[in-house]
């Protein structure tokens, strides 16, 4: 190695520039306390520090941030939803997300590909018209297209799927459809928020939140207590684990979720396909993987093993689709947590339980979600009032019987 | 977990079985208010550790109760309904 390079690398003068901080020890008190450093929680402390001037912030994670959801997803960003509520919400991420590699100075990889719905029968095109309908009337750019398009915009795609499945019909085609570099998100996020003064304590697990008179007072982690009066928890699949901390009762259920990818290729797809009842979505990333994944695993799990069953199911379809990927091999598998609800929709905003607020119920959906669910959390918590945007996606709904059915959610396949 | 003791035909693989939730008293709906009512039909106890769950034997149709840890994925117990315990 030549003198001088050896010289500036052991220099104090370039130390290696770093993301963000890592805080020497907990202080006492926080403002606010958000629980988990995934790219929603990470949000939050950004948007509280940009809109909302609260500094005095910290997020605790357990393990290294963007470890859980956030970096296990296969990153599709899209507003083409089914209910009024679910569509607005998602697009106001969406023009988020536009803007995001600027605002965070950070290059995200946002890149538009064009998002196809693949429906394998008439009833399901009926639906997919139903959701063009709803996405038109709310401004979102979404139309069904006939199988001769879809061939057209897809031309590696095989319409009879292999000869022994239902046949292509049609597709929901939604041109903003995106994937983003999910690891930069987080990154991003926490970049932002730590130069703001938000401290970021990984390694640290929250282990208990302590409460008088049905309001939060501190939260316990294993590097000792902390006193605070607002809580956020944005931990996603492990929420619930942290609701019974607080005696919150909610319908979350948690199911793996599972996805691999190809050795590299030549770019040759550059448009997201997702079929329903193949239980398959895949995309190419800008490595030249293809990213795929299937439908949530078959019973309640919290625990991020992935299975033989997945890879065959994920690779068989893959063929069935494009036939000319027999040969391709499959590099690698992992699983992340699903917190599903009976809706498909978020559990979002203030709690019965006074400074206690929960971003969670983001199953198979969450990562497109990241950016609005920041800001929208930021400003419940700091108005200790539900933002306009996610005043549906109370957890009261369900005690109130106003579910949000958001049939248009990935892999939960109807 | 890869093979589930069936209380009526023994280990089988898991891809014969079904699952079908959380195992939960239903209260009569006459005698509850609504709120009760809505945390019988939505909410979920979720939480990481052993509970008890419905899964169903499709070759044989048999429904049956699984005491299972979610985190661990490791089936302590199976029994039919009101009585007969597997063999396992
Ligand atoms: C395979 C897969 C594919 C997916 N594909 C998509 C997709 O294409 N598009 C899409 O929009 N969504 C997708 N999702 C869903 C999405 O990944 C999640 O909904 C989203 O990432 C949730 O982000 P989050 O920040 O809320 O939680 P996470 O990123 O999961 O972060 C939660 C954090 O909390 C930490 N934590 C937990 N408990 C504690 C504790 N007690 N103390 C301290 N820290 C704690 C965890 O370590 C974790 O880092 C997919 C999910 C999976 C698993």
């Amino acid at each position: 190695m030549p003198h001088r390079l050896l010289k500036f690398g052991v220099s104090k003068e370039h130390p290696e520039p770093r993301m963000f901080h890592t805080p020497a020890q907990l202080k006492d008190a926080y403002d606010v306390v958000i629980i988990g450093g995934g790219g929603h929680g990470l949000g939050a402390a950004y948007y509280l520090a940009r809109d909302h001037g609260i500094t005095n912030v910290a997020v605790i994670e357990k393990g290294y941030i963007g470890g859980g959801g956030t970096g296990r997803n296969t990153a599709i960003v899209r507003s083409n939803y089914l209910t009024n509520e679910g569509a607005r919400f998602y697009q106001a991420s969406i023009d988020l997300f536009q803007d995001l590699s600027r605002e965070l100075d950070l290059n995200l990889f946002y890149s538009e590909r064009g998002h196809f719905t693949l429906a394998h029968s008439p009833a399901s095109l009926r639906t997919q018209r139903w959701r063009a309908e709803v996405n038109k009337h709310l401004g979102i750019d979404s139309e069904v297209i006939g199988p001769s398009e879809v061939k057209r915009l897809v031309p590696e795609i095989d319409l009879q799927c292999g000869g022994h499945l239902p046949s292509i019909h049609g597709a929901l085609y939604h041109p903003p459809g995106a994937v983003a570099r999910h690891d930069a998100v987080a990154w991003g996020y926490a970049r932002g928020a730590d130069r703001a003064g938000v401290e970021i304590h990984q390694q640290t697990e929250v282990t208990d939140i302590e409460m008088r008179d049905n309001a939060v007072v501190g939260v316990h982690t294993d590097k000792g207590f902390i006193k605070t009066r607002k809580v956020l928890s944005a931990v996603a699949g492990w929420t619930t684990a942290i609701t019974p901390m607080v005696g919150l009762r909610t319908p979350l259920t948690v199911h793996p979720l599972q996805a691999a990818v190809s050795e590299p290729l030549k770019p040759w797809l550059d448009k997201i396909v997702v079929s329903a009842s193949l239980h398959l979505y895949v995309s190419q990333s800008s490595r030249g993987e293809l990213v795929a994944g299937a439908s949530l695993d078959p019973y309640e799990l919290i625990s991020m093993r992935s299975t033989l069953d997945f890879t065959e199911g994920v690779s068989g379809h893959l063929v069935d689709l494009f036939p000319m990927l027999g040969d391709i091999k499959i590099m690698r598998q992992w699983a992340g947590l699903s917190d599903m609800t009976p809706d498909f929709s978020p559990i979002m905003g203030t709690t019965p339980i006074d400074g206690f607020y929960i971003d969670a119920g983001w199953g198979t959906w969450g990562f497109k979600a990241t950016p609005i669910s920041g800001k929208t959390m930021a400003a419940t918590l700091a108005e200790d009032n539900d933002h306009e945007l996610i005043k549906p996606f109370n957890l009261s709904r369900f005690s109130r019987w106003q579910l949000v059915g958001e049939k248009g959610a990935a892999s939960v396949g109807h | 977990m890869k093979i589930i003791h069936c209380p009526i035909n023994g280990p089988r693989p898991l891809q014969e079985f079904h699952f079908g939730g959380q195992v939960r008293e239903m209260p009569v709906g006459s005698q509850v208010s609504d709120a009760e009512w809505a945390d019988y039909v939505f909410n979920r106890s979720g939480e990481p550790g052993i509970q008890s769950e419905w899964w169903y034997h499709t070759p044989s149709g048999t429904w049956f109760i699984a005491e299972r840890d979610c985190q661990s994925d490791e089936c302590i117990r199976t029994y039919l309904y009101g009585g007969r315990e597997s063999d396992a």
